[in-house]
């Protein structure tokens, strides 16, 4: 396959912070409309990953291309988003002092420019799609609700629900069960599983059970590069993974 | 479409202080024009110089709050901006005295004679034009809240560092103006003023239009900055205070946001500052101190961070304080405004309209989890 059919194609990505590497020569490719879910223990460089994807880091070296062309290592937040990559936090980040739908509202794909957004009114199609948003997550009775007043689910969900309204080619999704009920962590599952298909997705998790149930390909990470890839059986059957994760 | 864009900010707060507004409007001229000077309703034109005067500082403080309340940016400069606006309209002031001045020189302001200069530096041609100086009042200190804006927000300077340097902004410009060099009449600043667009400054009735020129720029004022807090822009402008990185990772160019609030603060922060010359007569460069700052910052946590209308409402009690304070018991004043400030910190972090918010919630017991003061309505 080549570079120009990928949506996301890291290449020898490398960090530092203060001598220590939090990402070593990552190389990743993603492929349109995949979902991939990573797992690795604590420091293995996840959340860097996500980092310098979204723009937050610099890499110090490596290739970072979206859809084979775009170079996203030379910009900054907003372009990339703006580019078709959302992100959702693994701790919970909604605006709390505003109310579900004014979250969802200012998430919804629309100009992003001060002018735009000072003279903006929601279209018909604007309020359908949100009403559309707030059935998918179960949050339409807590529409007029602060964002600040949900339980912590909820908020995943309005995190989630958020990254819809985005609509983004590649969704980056970060430790979205964490602190959940195994209810909660089922449903989320499947609004995941309805995501995929749409928008290629990347989950950072790690709940064994979680990932199992999305029935994804796995990447481990481990101390800043790939350790192994493939379906959770395979990995999981895999000595080096079980050496990193169960301990030598 | 503008009327609807500059409608759907208002709320029943704005409701209530756009009436009272209009009552002093229609008052003040009636109060001191059409009564007689021993009637107990009489307004002197001292008294209503002072009621234009809080009513400035009413204006800056609601600039004070767009960027404060609503951004997150605790400016500890907005004076600078303030005076400046000042300055240009001193300057157009200055030079409708022409050849009344003491030296009765026609082309040159007294303290330039007075230093021995020929010619009008540069930068006051214009201003004997009142459409010039007009423009001046917003655009000098607009530039200058542009270009600061510029630098600190895209290098992503925020928090007590923003503060620090907003504060080293008007002290370095408080040095600057107190130059002779600096062409703008050095710690004397601009006063002797004769007259505004042809009427005599101390007349009545010019003191009268001045106040009503005040309350029309507050309302004005009130009407765009609840309008757009309203806006989509503004629900941005509030996620940007409560949470920025995640507004930039849904894709906003937040530097563009917090600069457009904050250029636009600086711009109404010139016009009351324009407003406040003719009134009090004098603008020196004391007015960039930073106490002057500060002070405006209690303005705003007295009457209530981010609620708009609360910051109207503490500048004029605070000055309403200050005036009375320093006429009965002056070297109490700076302890009572320091003490005021501590109690509001510690007892009412919503300030006044923050607490009336909480009174009236707590009446219906209702158990709403955040009781904010700046109610942003969904559709």
């Amino acid at each position: 396959m080549s570079t120009e059919d990928t949506l996301l194609y890291l290449d020898g990505v490398s960090v530092s912070f203060d001598g220590f590497r939090a990402l070593n020569s990552l190389s990743l490719v993603i492929e349109p409309g995949e979902m991939r879910a990573i797992i690795g223990p604590n420091g293995a460089g996840k959340t860097t990953m996500m980092d310098v994807i979204t723009g937050k880091t610099r890499p110090d070296t490596g290739t970072i291309l979206f859809e084979g062309r775009t170079d996203l290592t030379s910009l900054r937040e907003p372009a990339i988003a703006n580019l078709g990559i959302g992100r959702k936090f693994q701790r919970p980040t909604v605006f709390e002092m505003h109310t579900v739908w004014d979250n969802l509202e200012l998430s919804l794909k629309a100009p992003r420019r001060p002018l735009k957004t000072l003279t903006y009114s929601a279209t018909r199609e604007d309020r359908a799609r949100i009403e559309e948003i707030l059935d998918i997550t179960r949050l339409s009775p807590r529409r007029d609700r602060p964002a600040g007043s949900l339980s912590h689910g909820e908020k995943q969900w309005l995190e989630i629900g958020m990254l819809l309204a985005q609509d983004p080619k590649l969704l980056l999704v970060d430790e979205p069960v964490a602190g959940m009920t195994d209810a909660e962590t089922e449903q989320t599952a499947h609004l995941l599983k309805d995501i995929a298909g749409k928008h290629s997705v990347i989950v950072v998790e790690h709940d064994m059970v979680f990932v199992r149930e999305l029935g994804v390909k796995v990447t481990v990470l481990h101390e800043g590069s790939v350790l192994a890839e493939g379906s959770l059986d395979t990995v999981s059957a895999n000595k080096q993974v079980i050496d990193v994760y169960l301990g030598r | 479409m503008l009327t609807r864009f500059f409608l759907m900010g208002l709320d029943k707060k704005a409701g209530v202080l756009l009436t009272v507004l209009a009552v002093l409007a229609v008052a003040v001229p009636v109060m001191a024009l059409g009564t007689a000077p021993d009637s107990p309703w009489h307004l002197s034109t001292h008294t209503v110089a002072l009621l234009g005067k809080y009513l400035c500082f009413a204006l800056l403080a609601l600039s004070l709050d767009l960027v404060w309340g609503f951004v997150g940016i605790l400016s500890l400069g907005h004076a600078a901006f303030f005076t400046l606006g000042g300055y240009a309209m001193g300057m157009y002031l200055m030079r409708q005295i022409g050849s009344r001045g003491v030296y009765g020189n026609a082309d040159l302001p007294d303290f330039m004679v007075f230093l021995n200069w020929t010619e009008l530096p540069w930068y006051w041609h214009g201003f004997d034009q009142f459409w010039f100086a007009a423009i001046m009042v917003m655009l000098v200190p607009g530039l200058l809240a542009f270009a600061f804006g510029w630098f600190a927000f895209r290098s992503r300077v925020t928090g007590v560092y923003l503060s620090i340097i907003t504060q080293a902004m008007t002290f370095a410009l408080m040095l600057a103006f107190f130059r002779n060099d600096m062409g703008l009449g050095g710690n004397n600043g601009l006063t002797d003023f004769k007259e505004i667009l042809g009427f005599d400054i101390q007349a009545a009735s010019t003191r009268v239009g001045l106040f009503v020129a005040t309350v029309v720029a507050l309302a004005a004022g009130y009407i765009l900055a609840s309008a757009v807090v309203a806006s989509k822009l503004g629900k941005v402008l509030i996620a940007v205070r409560d949470a920025e990185s995640r507004v930039r990772f849904l894709g906003y160019e937040t530097d563009r946001y917090k600069l457009f609030a904050w250029t636009l603060s600086a711009c109404m922060a010139g016009v009351a500052g324009a407003l406040y010359v003719p009134q009090v007569g004098i603008i020196n460069p004391s007015e960039f101190s930073p106490a002057s700052s500060i002070e405006a910052v209690i303005w705003v946590a007295v009457g209530g961070r981010g609620t708009l209308a609360g910051p109207v409402l503490g500048a004029v009690l605070v000055n309403f304080g200050k005036s009375y304070f320093t006429a009965a018991l002056p070297e109490l004043w700076l302890f009572a405004l320091g003490g005021l400030f501590v109690l509001v910190t510690l007892f009412l972090p919503k300030g006044i309209l923050g607490l009336a918010a909480q009174l009236r919630d707590r009446l219906p017991a209702r158990a709403t989890v955040t009781a904010k003061p700046a109610d942003q309505k969904g559709v």
